[in-house]
């Protein structure tokens, strides 16, 4: 058995709570060929370029069949991709068809007309913490907050919420390295969701209101309409990448207040400074670690290798992020920090689909925490973390306080 | 609050549009249309839109930067810096003049900054006056360029600078005033070529579009509803001021004397598919025409006569035939000047009459022609947003820093332009290549990305739709990529077969092409030794 790879380092949970030290390592070479045949980016640069290159698919059709039975760490089975999994110009329109309910150019005020909703859902939640002294990030306002906000941006009444959020919890649950019986939840969960779905999509249909699902059902753009598995393949989409990404930008960005004391404190008198620090959170400890199963549909010389066509390509965001050679002073977490260019999103067309929303949800959450919770303490540093790393960060944040002040 | 989008680096992700979308506004899937001017209750917003900039394409004013970048100027020190009692004088207060002193002083200079200019205002955006200024979106008056820092200079507006000695190290201005420098910046760019009867360009309803005056006074005609706007040229100005009709619902006659829109700048392979776009918009698009006379009535213009033999009644011409360098107060300089501008090293620093290069006089911006590694070190004289910042940049920091210091100018060019609902872009120098390619996506869409090659190698790009591409061509071309591209790329055009590009001829600048190739002396084919009195 030869010794592990610094990608298997990576990859193995021991060393999820700090995998810093060794993207460093990774970054002494912008491209490493594992022994499995996958490729792994990990400079700024060369991270940056790849994502721009013509040459990179993201569908998986295009991999030699030697790399079928790879499964990309953290990936689940595929049921569900959307558009993430697909190249232009087939990308482009599906992508454009699903934007047409949430973004620019066709409904630009929808995101921001949200704002008001959000800090509705998180004042709530946080009301929820004053009868005690300790709570859980992740359980209580992490992960509650963007299923309530995408609950009412699809347009699942409120009175189905609990049922609907049910299910998200067994697809989200097998993001990881699933076991059968969690597959099976995951199965049972996707066809009840399936169902629901199929038939709210029928009551929006005849009494259509001002929600994605509505949208999506009544109102054909330019490029027709999304159906059938189109349709739910977005939807599941929208649910799973909106929700374990942005439960990772919240947990880990409390996380890091909660080490750098001064810029809590700081948080708590000035809140617009909330705008900048949720940037530099995403940089300094993003949410999605590597961008995996990207793959070349020809040689591709970089970084003083060459990416063989159809090999796996695994980029790494997050040590891209930390690249000292692209971004200055990388390793220091500074919320001031002019001109941040970080890769947390990714880049080119497949740019995250709901970053604005991720964005505002971290914003507002991260603020109120900070205005409300008096004297927060973490009760374990590092805490607890999800098996992924892809989606990386804590399964259970918990700390301490001594009380909740009014809103 | 102001602000200003750098479009050369936006790539279309729309997170402005979405955090602060009363001042942001995507057009299509990737063009971006920006207010200005945003009033200060979106302060928050725009706050919000410009931190979550993917390429940190948004600049806002100074007042609203984390508060120690103003502080973050390195340590003022190094042999043959400029120091405390140095004068630095930069002739033309716009973009290139304003991100200049913005230069010198985030590096901490310490001297004094004169900003000339012969507007009255302070630095303005000019790409808004062909765009939302006149679709009524922002105000001209809206467009005052936002201040990255605090720049503490000596503001000289509106007064021209008539002439340079190089000996007594001085401007003159159109005052009589004279102003002594340690350094000087050139950045006096470009005014709008006139229409070349000047009895005939007196008349009311005749414009060109350059300055906020000139935008300010064709927005209000257009609001008057005008029976029919003629545009004169059709390159991006013209082309985009064909669009705004269109978008107003006034008809407009486009008169092209060239076979195609855009053909200075991209050739006639897709400047036939400009064309097709414009005459899908309704636009009246006369390509090998030319205008042969304006006619008015009671000073008023009324009509035109075009070669084609036809008289058009039109109430308003916009003359859209490129621009002229302003150059004029520089020709007893002994400087090496000519139509296409002043000559200067990679550098920035200006060369003299006898190609020999100075210390102490630096040129940026639409004024400049500056030699490029990457197309046989030919020189060039670009027109472009982009541009203007980077050599201004990079001549600021050499004019204060020491040999051993200075930064070369080496960024490949780009462009932008936004017509008909596309979102246009361009990397490279196209005007030098012999063949274009389709490499992605689909013509017919209005989506895809061509290649330029010259002699095998890639030169240039452009996108339609698909900025988020470019990139890519950017590095084929700083690599010299082999041209047509060898391989397969995701979303593989109908047909990939490079076809001749079709550049006109290089003949005055005055084509419309925003990129010129002035090879290495492109007025002079003489050598006259021009002699310095002093030294005689």
């Amino acid at each position: 058995m030869t010794e592990p790879s610094l990608y298997d380092q990576v990859l193995d949970y021991e060393n999820r709570a700090n995998p810093w030290p060794l993207y460093e390592k990774l970054r002494s070479q912008p491209v490493w060929q594992e022994a499995d045949g996958t490729f792994v980016v990990s400079t700024y640069r060369e991270a940056l370029a790849l994502q721009h290159d013509p040459r990179v698919s993201s569908d998986p059709a295009n991999l030699l069949p030697e790399f079928a039975a790879i499964r990309p760490p953290g990936e689940g089975d595929g049921t569900a991709t959307g558009f993430i999994r697909t190249d232009p110009p087939r990308h482009d329109v599906l992508r454009r068809m699903a934007m047409r309910q949430f973004g620019p150019p066709h409904r630009p005020d929808f995101v921001d007309s949200f704002t008001p909703t959000l800090q509705t859902i998180v004042a709530k939640l946080i009301d929820k913490l004053a009868d005690r002294q300790q709570a859980d990030i992740v359980d209580d306002v992490a992960y509650p907050l963007p299923v309530a906000a995408i609950c009412r941006m699809l347009g699942v009444p409120p009175e189905d919420e609990p049922t609907f959020s049910a299910w998200v919890e067994p697809i989200v649950n097998s993001l990881g390295n699933p076991t059968p019986e969690q597959l099976q939840e995951r199965t049972h969960a996707i066809q009840a969701m399936a169902n629901y779905m199929f038939e709210l999509a029928q009551r929006r249909r005849a009494e259509p209101g001002d929600d994605m699902i509505s949208g999506y059902v009544t109102d054909d753009g330019p490029d027709g309409r999304l159906e059938g598995a189109d349709l739910f393949g977005t939807l599941v989409l929208l649910l799973i990448a909106g929700h374990e990404t942005t439960v990772n930008l919240i947990t880990n960005g409390w996380l890091t207040l909660q080490r750098h004391p001064e810029v809590l404190q700081r948080l708590r008198t000035e809140p617009a400074f909330v705008i900048r620090l949720v940037e530099e959170l995403l940089r300094y400890e993003p949410p999605v670690h590597i961008l995996p199963f990207r793959t070349p549909t020809n040689d591709i010389e970089i970084g003083g290798t060459t990416i063989r066509k159809g090999h796996p390509v695994a980029i790494m965001l997050a040590s891209g992020n930390r690249d000292p050679h692209c971004i200055p002073h990388a390793d220091r977490f500074d919320p001031d920090r002019v001109g941040n260019v970080h890769l947390s999103f990714a880049s080119g067309v497949h740019y995250c689909f709901g970053a604005p929303l991720a964005r505002l949800e971290a914003q507002v959450a991260l603020v109120e925490l900070a205005k409300r919770l008096e004297n927060p303490h973490l009760v374990a540093d590092p805490p607890p973390y999800r098996p992924s790393p892809v989606l990386r960060g804590p399964i259970h944040l918990p700390i301490t306080y001594d009380r909740v002040s009014p809103r | 609050m102001r602000v200003v989008v750098d479009l050369t680096k936006c790539e279309g992700y729309a997170q402005c549009a979405f955090l602060a979308p009363e001042a942001f506004r995507m057009v299509g899937d990737e063009a971006l249309m920006f207010d200005p001017s945003p009033p200060d209750e979106l302060r928050e917003k725009v706050l919000r839109a410009a931190a979550a900039c993917p390429v940190q394409a948004l600049q806002v004013d100074f007042a609203d930067l984390p508060p120690h970048s103003q502080g973050e100027s390195t340590a003022w020190h190094g042999e043959g810096r400029l120091g405390q009692d140095g004068r630095v004088v930069i002739v033309g207060a716009s973009l290139a003049g304003l991100k200049a002193a913005e230069q010198l002083r985030a590096e901490g200079f310490p001297g004094s900054i004169t900003m000339i200019g012969d507007e009255p205002e302070e630095p303005y955006d000019r790409p808004p006056l062909s765009k939302q200024v006149q679709t009524g979106w922002a105000h001209s008056a809206d467009t005052t360029l936002p201040r990255r820092r605090e720049i503490d200079a000596d503001w000289k507006l509106g007064v021209a600078a008539t002439a340079l000695d190089l000996d007594r190290k001085t401007v003159t201005l159109a005052d009589g005033q004279e102003v002594g420098f340690d350094r000087l910046l050139i950045s006096t760019g470009v005014r709008a070529r006139p229409w070349h009867v000047p009895e005939e360009a007196a008349l009311d309803g005749v414009f060109t579009i350059r300055t906020r005056a000139d935008a300010t006074g064709l927005r209000e005609r257009l609001m008057s509803k005008p029976s029919r706007v003629l545009v004169i040229g059709s390159g991006f100005t013209g082309s985009e001021m064909a669009s705004v009709c269109v978008e107003l619902g006034i008809p407009v006659l486009v008169a092209e004397a060239g076979p195609a829109p855009l053909a200075g700048a991209l050739g006639g392979v897709i400047g036939r598919i400009a064309g097709g776009i414009m005459r899908e918009h309704g636009v009246d698009l006369r390509t090998n025409t030319m205008v042969t006379s304006l006619q008015g009535e009671d000073g008023k213009l009324r009509r035109a006569l075009l070669s084609d033999g036809t008289t058009v009644d039109v109430d308003v011409a916009v003359v859209a035939l490129g621009g002229i360098r302003n150059v004029e107060w520089l020709e007893s300089s002994r400087l090496a000047v000519g139509v296409w501008g002043v000559a200067c090293d990679a550098g920035c620093r200006a060369f003299d009459a006898n190609g020999l290069v100075t210390d102490d006089v630096f040129v940026a911006g639409d004024v400049a022609r500056q030699p490029q590694p990457m197309f046989g070190y030919q020189f060039l004289a670009m027109e472009h947003w982009g541009n203007s910042v980077s050599q201004a940049e990079v001549a600021a920091h050499n004019m204060i820093s020491g040999e051993s210091d200075r930064w070369p100018h080496l960024e490949v060019s780009a462009f932008w332009s936004l017509q008909f609902g596309n979102n246009i872009k361009s990397v490279g120098v196209p005007v030098i290549a012999d063949q274009v390619a389709i490499t992605q996506g689909s013509v017919q869409k209005r989506q895809f990305v061509a290649a330029y090659g010259y002699k095998g190698r890639i030169v240039g790009a452009v996108s339609w739709n698909q900025g988020k591409w470019l990139d890519f061509y950017e590095q084929q071309i700083e690599q010299a990529a082999p041209f047509p591209p060898p391989y397969d790329m995701t979303n593989p055009p109908e047909d990939p077969t490079p076809v001749a590009a079709e550049f006109p001829e290089r003949t005055y600048p005055g084509r419309e092409a925003t990129v010129m190739v002035t090879g290495h002396d492109p007025s002079e084919r003489r050598a006259t030794l021009v002699r310095n009195a002093r030294r005689r």
